[in-house]
Parts: C-alpha cells; structure tokens; sequence
C-alpha cells in the first residue's frame, strides 16, 4: 500500500537559478504544498514560554485540532483549554457570549488557578468584528487574579501587516506594565529559542555587571513580568522587532536589533554599536573570531567539496550565510527558500553576481510534492527541510539558529555541520517532531 | 458549557476526514483556507504524508481575498496546478472563512470541470463538524459521480469494505486484517473505499455482492450502491474472534437474503462490571459487541461524533462533549478511550486505544490491530 504515485517532473515554478531568480520573492503565490518538516515552532509553543500561564484557543474545530496536538505534543495538555465554535455563534451573533461564558467555564473547570490566561481569538472573530473590549473588560472583571493577554491566530492575515508569528511575539510583552527601570537589567527578545550561555554576547553583558533575563528563563510568573524592569532589550530575530518597537513605546525600554547575520565584521560594528548604546568600552572579539573562523576552515578542510543544501528555516537570514559558507570555500549548490526578508537584499546580490548557478527552490509549491527527494551523491543538508528535500540522513537539525548567536554560534555551527558530515541522523523520525527544543511525546 | 473543553482534545474535523477519504485516489484536494489547516492535517491527521505522495493543496486564501470574495485567484491557481500534475479529480474543501464569506464551491467546482474538463467537486466543509461528517461526504461523492456502471459481479462472492481511513484505523495493519479475514472466510475484496484501492477498483464497485461498512463514514456511500445496485451491506468491524465471525456469517446471509444489516449487538446488560467506551460509532459498537462476546461486561459506549439512532445498541448513547461525558462516566467502573481522554477518567481502570482522529500520531506506536484475533481483557487501574 505505502507507494509513491509516480509523477512526471516538473520543476517550473519551484526552481530557479539565482541568476534568474526576482528578489524577495522568487516564485508566483498560489497553491501550497507543506513539506513533513515541522520543527519551527508555533503560537503555542511560543506562548508556553511564559510561567504559570494557561493558553485558552476560541476556534472552530479543524483550527483547534492542530493547536490542542501541539500542546498534546509537547505534554502541555494540563496548560491548554478551548472553547469550540460552531454554524450557530456564526450565524446568530453569539460570539462574545459564548467567548465570556467559554472562559469562564473553563476556569472554574480548572483545578488550578492560572496567573495568566492567553486567550487566543482566530480568523472568524475578525470577519465578525465582534466586540473584543467587552469579551475582555468582562473576563477582567470576573477574575481581576488573573492576567487576561489577548492573542491571534488569524492566518488570513499573514499576507497583510504583522506576520502571526510577529504579532504573537509582540504580544507575549503586552502583560508587562511600567516599572522604575533598573539601569543593570537587560532582555533579551524575541526569539523563541533560549541563548547559548558560551555565545560572547552573553559573556559581554555579564562581564560588564549586566544581568540578561529572557523569557526562557523565567521561573514565575513574577520573572516574567519583572522583564519590565530592564532598561534596555536586545533583539537578534527580525520577527521580534515589533516587540521590540511597543516595549519602547510602551515602557520607555530602549532597543537595539543585532541581527545574527554571518559576517565578521558587521557583528563586530554591531557589537560597537551595543556598546556605545551601553556606555562601555568597545571590546577586542579577535580570540572570537579567530576561533570562528579556525572551526570553518576545520569543517571546510573535513567537508571538502560535498554538495551542501541549505533552508530558510535553520536561520533568518539564509542569504548571509550562503555567503558566509560560500566565501569559505563551501560547495553549496541549493537554497530551499519562498521570500527572502528585505534586509537580505545585499547578500542576495553578492551571491547573484558570484554564484549565478545556485539554485533556489522553493519548499511550497505543488509540484515540489513530486521532485525527487534523493540525489546520486552524498549531500550535506543544514536545516529540516532542506534534509527531506535532498532526502540526506547527513544534516544539521537546528531551526531559528538553534539559539546560536555571534561569533561563538558561527564556531559552533561549523562544529555541527563536521558533526553532521560524518554522523547520519534519523531524519525521518527527527524532522516531523514539530517545535525543536520542546518537549515531544512521538 | 458544551463548547468549553478543560481537558481533553478535539476530533479532527470534516475538511480532514474529506482529505484522509480521497487521500489514495489520485484526486488534487484543495482546501480553501489562509495557512493552519494543511499542516494541521498533514502532521496530526494524515500518517501517509511522509511515505505517500498525494496532491493536498491549501489555497492560501489571504484577507483580501476573503474581502473581496476573489474567487477568480483561486480558480486560476486550482487551474493552473491542476494542468501541471493532471489529477484524476480535483476537490474543492471548504473551511471557516468560505462558510462565512458564502463562497460558492460547487459553482467554482463547475467552472474548474468547464475549463479543465477533469471532474471536479465542491465540498461544503466548514472545519466546525466532524471528520465523520467529511468521509461521509467524500466516499458518497465519490461514489455518485465514479460509481455508476452496473458491471458483471465476480464469480467468488466479494466485499467492498466502506469507511476505511486512517483518522479510525490508523496504519497498524488493521485493514489489512480485515482484508484477509475476509478472505479467510472465502470473501473475495472487491475495492476498499479508501486504503490500498485504485480509483478504477472504486469504479467498479458494482462487481460486488455485498458491502461490509466499517465506519459512519461509509454508511451513506452503502446505502447509495444499495439503491443504485441492490448490493446488501453489513455495518460492522471484526474485531474478536467470536465476533468477526459472527460478522461474516452476516455478510454471506446478506448475500443470499440481499438485506442489509447492522451487526453489532448488545449481550449484557447486567453483568457485574460495566466500562464505557468512547469512540466512532461503528468502530466502538463494533468492539463493545465482541468484549461482550468474550467477556461477561456491560459495555456502554458513548459516541461523541456523529452517530444515527440505529448504529446504537440498546444502553449505548451520543454524548454532547467533556461535560457530558463526565457525567456519564459516573455510572461505569472503568474506560476504555483514547488516552487523551484520562484527564476524565479519575480512579477509573483506565484502558488506553489510541485512536488517529482524536491524539493524532502521538501513540501510532501503540495502537492495536485487534482485527480477528483473541480480544485479553486484563484488570488494572492505570489513572
């Protein structure tokens, strides 16, 4: 029973060289496929990150089915309600009712009491325009204990305005309220995927008496909303810079984005800039460097001239570090990408102008169902999808750069990817898991 | 509140069961959402995906769109993929936004069969019923529009087995237990409506002498090649040995009487333990039948999808939801559920069965065939 239907190829519309390829977006929007790659993370996880907390998804059935397995998946059940939607709180005008008396159900359900609850409304409510401020004032006056944070799961809109994943990142700082600040506390935003404590970044920070608090790191509910003491919040993932921008607003918390890009010396400007933003003296990161690049030429010397494939997903900026890659003598020859952020205009350019042949490929188009997903000689794959589309057990399973940053996430990128060379990973049962550093029961 | 669930999880939903139905066929199926409901199938619902490539496509469906009721994007995409990959059959599945917006999908079916000239068909899904409800949906479609050639019935008496899908079977070799029961008992598979036949074997339906309707997802298709062809059926799932083969000993009365059967049935009402069971209702009455058979128990089973009065047996109930259920459970001494459902189950024995359309792959692992083999019934609390 378990066949693939054979199928003609047709790479139209899914492949191109990058010679050829439009910027930002390569290929034509219409029908999508999803590959069974599923470690990024989603609202769910995201929203798990906060301490005492209980996530409540107001949805229709089929919406609710993936979130309530995700929250299964990760064994988080005991952290997640729902309250269903159906034809009638469509058609008779019920929703804020049946939101209000949906919530208060299930908290008095509960056999806890939650210091927060994540109420998530989804595409239905917005095409009702129902009346949020009431749904919320009640819920706020029916259990002033608790923290009620309004969130989204509105796909529809994912083309228009803030992405989900942004606005729900946004949103996992709107419970904090102004605080006197704390000149010695700094955040870290943003990202869902808790920093590498050897990273120079963090050894920056306490060397100069600061103290980092991330969301990962929060053991209460009171860690959390102590985060509104920091002065200053650091944010390296580009979908964390609405956040970033309403703390500024909101609490007066200045921000500065260090984009984890793969250049040496724009990290070095960066860390420049941080530090003049600080008020400390600029610092020497040549033993960083040098070590970084050390391991590169380390992993190039083992590599040597393998076919290298690489994906959107394993870093934010995919585009820097082709050219990282490239410029130290990597064979890459295939980048799985559907947009590319606009930031990484230049670097797409440089690798154009240099590397014409490459091939971008998308991972959504239809016909990518059907390309075949193996090759004739061994491939390095360094990102999930990249892995299930060359069909190599040879990859490096990181996405969101794994909480890798700076010089320091370079080497250690290069130590994973001589890892990756020499170690075959099971990819099949790896790469369906979905949430990379979470918890999985399959 | 029936809508508000603490603690346990969601049935997968009807543009799901439509997809897992048509999965095998050959068939593009798009539905007509923004993001979530293509991965959700596909990593929670759909165990095929990874090893069996099918055309499940989402349309993307962005604001505007939906604002504007841009049907014409969609048409065009529909179209132009379609060209490319050459589907037997395109379905089009709805979702929450087109139910809201009030588009058309039958209408848009048409015009993509105008210009394509491949059949193509609207389903009027809203993710806001069961998954029950959309193989439903999918195998009677099917079924109508491929399903309507009155071919020379085989020589050796033969089934078609309705209502096969992964969301009620999962992949553990439990159709294909039935597939050789069948056999065991000189009963020749004609197709299976949909795991491991060919659309063409679909088509030919009517090559049968009787259906065997394993799930509520097939009843409607059996009840539409009764009246189009006279082919009896027999709703009911072999599960236990004494019950698989009073199942059979149905089928072939079936085939010489041409009346149809529901062959589940209740044994105990009295006995000195009562369990519940929580499942579909042809899977759950079914393996209640055959506990019942081999065991002296009381098995109620409480249905919480869609279910018809005369699928249940006397003591067994739908039931609304969490609350209900809760309630319920009150008067059993025991469960036997998917293990998503232990949140209900207190100091209850506990008897976990995983079941696909409600934990999604997490205990694909342990899931059993209990297909025509010795049923064990060990006590243990395990909540």
């Amino acid at each position: 029973m378990l066949t693939r239907i054979g199928r003609e190829e047709h790479t139209e519309g899914a492949k191109v060289m990058i010679r050829d390829a439009h910027f930002p977006a390569p290929f034509k929007q219409g029908l999508e496929y999803s590959s069974p790659a599923r470690g990024t993370w989603n609202i769910v996880h995201t929203g798990m990150l906060i301490p005492e907390s209980h996530q409540i998804f107001v949805c229709a059935q089929g919406c609710l089915r993936g979130v309530v397995l995700t929250a299964a998946e990760m064994d988080a059940m005991d952290r997640y309600s729902s309250v269903m939607i159906r034809e009638e709180n469509v058609i008779d005008g019920t929703m804020e009712t049946l939101m209000i008396d949906g919530v208060t159900d299930v908290l008095h359900k509960l056999n806890y009491r939650p210091k927060a609850v994540l109420l998530f409304i989804s595409c239905q409510h917005f095409f009702l325009a129902y009346d949020q401020s009431l749904v919320f004032d009640t819920l706020r006056e029916r259990f002033p204990e608790i923290h009620f944070m309004d969130c989204y799961m509105i796909p529809t809109l994912r083309k228009s305005g803030l992405t989900p994943d942004q606005k729900m990142r946004l949103q996992l700082f709107s419970l904090l309220e102004p605080m006197e600040k704390d000149s010695k506390k700094i955040n870290l935003i943003g990202s869902n995927l808790p920093i590498s404590i050897t990273s120079e970044l963090v050894r920056l920070l306490n060397q100069n008496g600061y103290k980092l608090q991330l969301l990962n790191w929060c053991e209460t509910f009171e860690d959390y909303m102590d985060m509104a003491e920091s002065f200053f919040n650091l944010v390296y993932e580009p979908i964390g810079i609405p956040a970033a921008q309403d703390l500024e607003k909101r609490l007066g918390q200045q921000y500065r984005y260090l984009p984890f890009v793969f250049d040496f010396e724009q990290l070095e400007r960066n860390y420049h800039k941080l530090t003049d933003d600080l008020g400390i003296e600029r610092q020497n990161y040549k033993a960083y460097i040098e070590e970084a690049q050390t391991a590169l030429k380390s992993a190039k010397q083992l590599i040597g001239d393998t076919y290298i494939a690489v994906d959107y997903t394993f870093t934010f900026r995919i585009m820097s570090f082709t050219k990282m890659l490239l410029l130290y003598g990597f064979c890459v020859t295939e980048v799985y990408a559907d947009v590319f952020l606009p930031e990484e205009q230049a670097d797409f350019d440089w690798i154009r102008q240099n590397y014409p042949d490459i091939q971008i490929i998308s991972t959504n188009q239809p016909n990518m169902r059907y390309l075949p997903r193996n090759r004739d000689h061994k491939v390095l794959a360094i990102g999930q999808k990249a892995a299930y589309f060359t069909g190599t057990d040879y990859f490096v399973n990181v996405v969101e750069s794994g909480g890798m940053f700076g010089f320091d996430g370079i080497r250690q990128i290069a130590e994973l990817m001589k890892d990756a060379y020499l170690n075959e990973k099971p990819r099949k049962e790896i790469i369906q898991r979905k949430g990379y550093g979470c918890e999985s029961c399959i | 509140m029936k809508q508000a669930v603490g603690f346990i999880s969601t049935y997968s939903s009807d543009e799901f069961g439509i997809c897992s139905a048509l999965y095998e066929l050959g068939g593009m199926v798009v539905m007509h959402d923004a993001s979530g409901c293509n991965s959700t199938y596909t990593t929670h619902d759909e165990p095929r995906w990874y090893e069996i490539d099918s055309m499940i496509f989402i349309s993307a469906i962005s604001e505007m769109e939906a604002v504007m009721g841009d049907d014409e994007k969609l048409i065009q995409d529909i179209i132009e993929t379609a060209e490319q990959l050459q589907p037997a059959f395109i379905a089009i599945v709805g979702a929450p936004i087109p139910y809201m917006i009030g588009t058309d999908l039958e209408a848009i079916a048409m015009v993509v069969e105008g210009e394509t000239g491949i059949p193509s068909f609207g389903f009027a899904a809203n993710g806001m019923q069961n998954y029950t409800k959309g193989i439903s949906m999918a195998l009677e479609a099917i079924t109508k529009r491929f399903c309507t050639e009155a071919f020379q019935k085989t020589e050796q008496i033969s089934a078609n087995i309705l209502g096969a899908t992964p969301l009620d079977f999962s992949l553990n070799g439990s159709v294909d237990s039935i597939k050789t029961w069948l056999l065991e008992h000189g009963i020749g598979v004609n197709s299976c409506f949909a795991m491991g036949s060919s659309l063409e074997e679909i088509q030919s339906a009517s090559k049968a002498h009787v259906n065997l309707v394993i799930s509520y997802g097939g009843l409607e298709a059996a009840k539409l090649l009764k009246e189009r062809f006279d082919i009896p059926y027999v709703v009911g799932v072999p599960f236990g040995r004494r019950y698989a083969d009073i199942l059979a000993n149905k089928l072939k009365n079936a085939v010489q009487t041409g009346q149809s059967r529901i062959a589940t049935q209740k044994i105990h009402q009295n006995a000195k333990k009562r369990l519940a069971l929580i499942g579909e209702t042809v899977f759950a009455t079914s393996l209640a039948s055959a506990i019942e058979l081999e065991y002296d128990l009381d098995v109620r089973v409480f249905v919480p999808l869609d279910t018809k009065a005369e699928l249940l047996r006397d003591g067994d109930e739908w039931t609304s939801g969490e609350d209900d259920l809760n309630e319920r459970l009150k008067d059993v001494d025991g469960v036997i559920a998917d293990p998503l459902y232990r949140p209900l189950c207190g100091q209850l024995e506990f008897y976990p069965l995983p079941h696909e359309a409600f934990s999604g792959r997490i205990y694909d692992k342990e899931n059993p065939d209990l297909i025509n083999r010795d049923l064990r019934y060990r006590e243990e609390t395990s909540c």
